[in-house]
């Protein structure tokens, strides 16, 4: 009994959860849910049906005689007319069980490519394996570039455009939103709609290489007004750092090998190969996903990511003891 | 007399069946361990020393003999398509072009104006040259500078068939690397600068 409480238990807390299909956050996902469940409760009555009815049939006591078995003459019988009544009927009732779920599919289907006139659009592009954010503006000058989490406003759908720089990725929010390939070449998109603010999480649903397994992405919803003041924010250039660590630690960064492939805002570093850093302190994981962003870890980032997540692009890179603290000091100021 | 002809040929045949198929099983087993990736080199492979800088044999005094570096990744598969990414990501491209050379020099001739050397490929890289290679030292890991070195060297086959790239992951501009006839490295008859 004991057992048998604790797994209905778990299977209950597995229902929420910030990545999890059956807890939805929105309503596309609600809709998807709710056509999920008639599936599953309708499929389940008919599958129970079924087990009944060929358990009668294989250990009900025959009735039959030998002259039943080997007519001479086939001439339908009561019986015989009433089993076909009995299957055309079940036959007529698939069919329109089927009929029923498929317009209703297609009424769920409608639902979700509803395309609003007016929207935020957000540009995902995909990289092995890590994920470029684009929050576009009419604006171009208020473009703002930014990686590895995605912010939205709860209450109205955004328009997510999804590209590829390098191989097939799929982006797949499973609290808010179905899966969507992200494909070289070639731009889809889709609309998120989120309820309440809250924190989600995002995977690559399509596997994409070594590190397909951790290239995740933190979705957060705010509530409109913050993510106004967000947008703000982040637009902001790259802070300049005040203590003297902090300054020679922007020094390794521009001198060094790190704004090769990583771009500053508002500082001279255009790199393009690796995400933005702007605003990396502010960021709740580093490595797209991979590990929490506590110093410790952005340490062993730097020095030896391939150890963390092997074959990703970032190279190890061996800096002096002093260089490497004054490193992390700089990009703990950038929030 | 024609059956034992046939007798002998479907024994040939059979041998020749049986021959195949241990092959094929051998080969199987050879495919599961072709190269190893290596994502990091701990102690980081050293770089070459300024030594390498040397690309004539004129020298006073007695000659020097250089020790002969050998590069890491020539026979790479993998380190070499990572050169690759790195020669486009880098804009390797934006003076040397796909290899053809324009602002730069050609890469996939004969000819080598400071050596074809793996250890003279790498101080080009690292140390930069005059008339406007920049120095990567500071801008790349030693890693990441001798995967480019690599792919260098398989843009004139100077590797071995197996590591070089067979196709290109986008429109390709001129026949990939593993069906580029392989060259004789020469000096550069004109010095840098002059043409």
């Amino acid at each position: 009994m004991g057992v048998a409480s604790s797994i209905m238990g778990s299977a209950l807390a597995s229902c929420s959860g910030p990545q999890n299909v059956l807890d939805p956050a929105g309503p596309p996902n609600r809709s998807i849910n709710h056509l999920f469940w008639a599936m599953l409760v309708v499929a389940a009555i008919i599958w129970a049906a079924v087990v009944v009815a060929a358990l009668w049939a294989a250990l009900s006591r025959r009735r039959r005689t030998r002259e039943d078995l080997e007519p001479i003459v086939d001439v339908p019988n009561e019986e015989q007319r009433r089993h076909v009544g009995i299957v055309t009927g079940l036959v007529g009732a698939t069919v329109v069980t089927l009929l029923i779920f498929l317009v209703y599919d297609f009424t769920v289907g409608r639902a979700l490519a509803e395309r609003p006139s007016r929207s935020l659009t957000i540009e995902v592009i995909g990289h092995q394996w890590w994920w470029e954010v684009h929050y576009i503006d009419p604006d171009p000058s208020k473009l703002l570039v930014d990686a590895n989490e995605l912010h939205i406003p709860a209450g109205e759908p955004v328009q997510v455009k999804l590209k590829s720089q390098d191989v097939i990725h799929s982006f797949w929010v499973p609290n808010i939103i179905g899966k969507r390939d992200l494909i070289p070449g070639y731009t889809s998109s889709l609309f998120l709609h989120a309820d309440k603010p809250g924190v989600y999480r995002a995977q690559c649903a399509e596997f994409c290489g070594l590190e397909h397994a951790k290239m995740a992405l933190p979705v957060i919803v705010h509530s409109r007004a913050d993510f106004a003041a967000w947008l703000a924010e982040a637009r902001s250039p790259a802070a300049e750092p005040n203590d003297s660590s902090a300054k020679e630690g922007k020094k390794v960064f521009l001198a060094g090998a790190c704004s090769s492939c990583h771009a500053l805002t508002g500082v001279e570093a255009y790199g393009t190969i690796g995400p933005n850093l702007t605003h990396i302190a502010s960021r709740r994981t580093i490595a797209a996903g991979t590990l929490p962003n506590t110093r410790g870890n952005l340490g062993g980032w730097i020095v030896d990511p391939q150890s963390i997540k092997p074959g990703a692009r970032m190279p190890s890179n061996q800096l002096a003891a002093k260089d490497l603290r004054n490193l992390i000091d700089y990009l703990e100021t950038l929030k | 007399m024609s059956s034992r002809f046939e007798r002998g040929a479907w024994r040939v045949r059979r041998d020749a069946t049986r021959t195949t198929r241990h092959a094929l099983l051998l080969l199987t087993l050879t495919a599961c361990e072709r190269e190893n990736r290596r994502f990091s080199e701990n102690p980081p492979t050293a770089a070459p020393t300024a030594s390498a800088l040397v690309v004539s044999q004129l020298q006073p005094g007695p000659a020097v003999v250089e020790p002969k570096i050998e590069a890491p990744y020539d026979d790479n598969a993998w380190a070499v398509s990572e050169g690759k990414a790195l020669f486009n990501a880098m804009n390797c491209s934006g003076c040397h072009f796909q290899g053809g050379g324009g602002i730069g020099p050609a890469l996939m001739d004969e000819e080598w104006i400071y050596g074809s050397d793996p250890q003279q490929i790498f101080a080009s890289i690292a140390e930069g040259r005059p008339n406007g290679m920049p120095a990567w030292k500071y801008k790349l890991g030693t890693q990441q500078i001798w995967e480019l070195v690599s792919y260098v060297r398989s843009l004139s086959s100077l590797n071995p068939k197996g590591a070089r790239g067979g196709r290109d992951d986008h429109m390709m501009v001129k026949p990939p690397e593993a069906s580029t006839p392989q060259t004789k490295p020469k000096m550069a008859s004109t010095p840098p600068g002059d043409d």
